[in-house]
């Protein structure tokens, strides 16, 4: 056989090789968590092990329904605040500003996403917690320290916002501009041009955008543990401390080898931010594909 | 040369893309209800002279444009020129058809809802109108509500046309708006630019000679970012006064 050919059949074969063993490294992940999680499993119900607020290493009440809920309040917070501002933002960027403005600003949007998060959790507790405590929550509530599910949302807001605006840049971009041309044509603003063609052509592309922005969020660590508070309680209001599964295991990684049952607690927690990412991308692709499927 | 009253007066035109001089001191008028073809090589700037007459030029980076473009009078380059109302006027036709991310109905009813027509029956009434004028109404009358990305690329391109004579242009840019499609639709397109001109001013930018001969009153031949010729359509083509035109003619020139 000819000598191109057999290199043309290796080339592919090893190339195979890489993509399953990058895939099935995630697949390791669990089954390492999973097995790392077999103990706590043993010893506590599942549902007692989600729906539990219990929070006591030492008397082995491992209950894990304050740090889920911290988890998904400081998401959620994040995504109502840095969502609707990034799609204006974006909507802006891409569609009325001069040529001048946006080479000048794309760049610093960038800057922005390469900001180490730590750097963004030292300004939470420099500006926010004060800001939220001195001037937001006593408008609400009549205590908080500022170390709160709001502090953690808005940090989380402004680290993923460069992250929203660089996708939907690339979503409209994708739009063909004939269509919006078409639109223009036949005497629409620029405006309802937005409203009733890009934004619906856009629709699966924000979709992914906002899932890949949730999925960052889910897992991000460093900023939200300095500023949330971490008391393992569920919060009542936004204002209250939360304490999120990532801050949880990078908290008390170093120490779980002297309680019984805590290391095997902390891979849980893992194994539950695994599973809720997973299945949220997995709900997520199904809604784009659905949408996909409808405007074809 | 043409004692027609122009629908579209060209005068003294330039048009700058970066450093480039594209279209070269451009004066043409285009006559009322009469279909008008710009023929010429590719990149000679025949797209581009279609594009300033809806401002839809203006849109792209390091446009730069000088002189006048009157439509029924008015200089759609003027200071205080309001775009909206000057494009409503003009259906346009592009290369390939893009119909809008919406159902067949919605497409039509888009321009009309736009600019405030919000009678349901009224807005049923336009959608019909436009789809039988342009043959698609029996094609699609079963389907009104489904993607109108799911027609025949040809029945798009006639989609695309109903949507422009729905909001009552007065003049219809066709962008080679042929190009893409088979000999059948292009023909149907053809046949519908004939059945159009006793109402709307046509104007057509074609590669294709045969085409512009088909269907157009007047031609002018573009080269170079210039119009060499500009007259009736057979006088043109079968009595070319200028030398380039009859290479562009004869095929010297491509």
């Amino acid at each position: 056989m000819n000598i191109r050919i057999v290199k043309d059949k290796a080339v592919k074969n090893i190339f195979l090789l890489l993509t399953v063993s990058s895939v099935l490294l995630v697949v390791l992940i669990f089954i390492g968590l999973y097995y790392k999680s077999v103990p706590i499993l043993h010893s506590t119900s599942l549902s007692h092990l989600l729906f539990s607020s219990e929070w006591k290493p030492s008397k082995a009440q491992f209950g894990f329904a304050a740090f889920i809920a911290g988890t998904l309040w400081v998401t959620l917070i994040a995504i109502v605040i840095a969502l609707p501002l990034s799609l204006l933002c974006a909507i802006y960027l891409s569609q009325y500003a001069p040529r001048r403005l946006t080479r000048f600003l794309n760049p610093l949007i960038d800057l922005l996403s390469g900001i180490p998060p730590v750097v963004y959790g030292v300004w939470g507790v420099l500006v926010v917690v004060p800001f939220i405590q001195e001037h937001v929550a006593p408008h609400f509530v009549e205590y908080s320290s500022g170390y709160s599910v709001l502090a953690g949302g808005v940090v989380l807001a402004i680290m993923i916002f460069p992250l929203i605006i660089n996708i939907l840049g690339e979503v409209f971009a994708n739009v063909p501009k004939e269509l919006s041309e078409a639109s223009l044509s036949i005497g629409a603003t620029q405006w309802q041009t937005i409203k009733y063609v890009l934004l619906k052509k856009s629709r699966p592309g924000i979709v992914a955008a906002v899932v890949l922005a949730i999925s960052r969020a889910f897992g991000e660590t460093i900023a939200v543990l300095m500023v949330c508070g971490n008391i393992p309680e569920s919060p009542h209001s936004v204002f209250d401390s939360c304490y999120p599964l990532p801050a949880l295991i990078a908290n008390n990684y170093g120490e779980m080898m002297s309680v019984p049952l805590y290391d095997s607690a902390l891979m849980f927690a893992a194994l539950i931010l695994f599973v809720i990412i997973f299945l949220f991308n997995a709900g997520s692709r199904i809604i784009l594909n659905r949408l996909e499927r409808r405007m074809n | 040369m043409i004692n027609l009253a122009p629908h579209i007066s060209v005068k003294n035109l330039n048009v700058y893309i970066g450093d480039a001089h594209i279209l070269k001191n451009i004066s043409i008028d285009i006559p009322d209800k009469k279909v008008t073809s710009f023929i010429g090589p590719s990149g000679c700037g025949k797209t581009t002279l279609l594009k300033t007459f809806n401002r839809l030029l203006d849109r792209q980076n390091d446009v730069r444009i000088e002189g006048q473009v009157l439509v029924d009078g008015e200089d759609l380059y003027g200071k205080d020129t309001e775009v909206t109302h000057i494009r409503k006027k003009m259906g346009l036709l592009s290369q390939r058809p893009f119909p809008l991310p919406m159902s067949i109905y919605d497409n039509i009813a888009y321009g009309p809802r736009i600019h405030g027509i919000k009678n349901k029956k009224k807005l049923n009434e336009l959608v019909e109108h436009h789809l039988r004028s342009t043959a698609l109404w029996d094609e699609v009358k079963d389907r009104l509500h489904s993607p109108a990305t799911r027609l025949s690329i040809g029945q798009q391109q006639r989609l695309c046309l109903a949507r422009g004579l729905a909001v009552e242009p007065e003049i219809i840019l066709g962008d080679e708006p042929t190009s893409a499609l088979d000999p059948v639709s292009t023909q149907r397109i053809e046949e519908l630019f004939l059945q159009l001109k006793d109402k709307y001013t046509l104007v057509l930018v074609t590669h294709i000679l045969r085409q512009a001969r088909r269907v157009s009153d007047y031609i002018a031949f573009i080269y170079m970012g210039e119009i060499i010729e500009f007259g009736l359509t057979e006088e043109l083509l079968l009595n070319p006064k200028e030398q380039l035109t009859k290479d562009y003619i004869k095929g010297f020139i491509s």
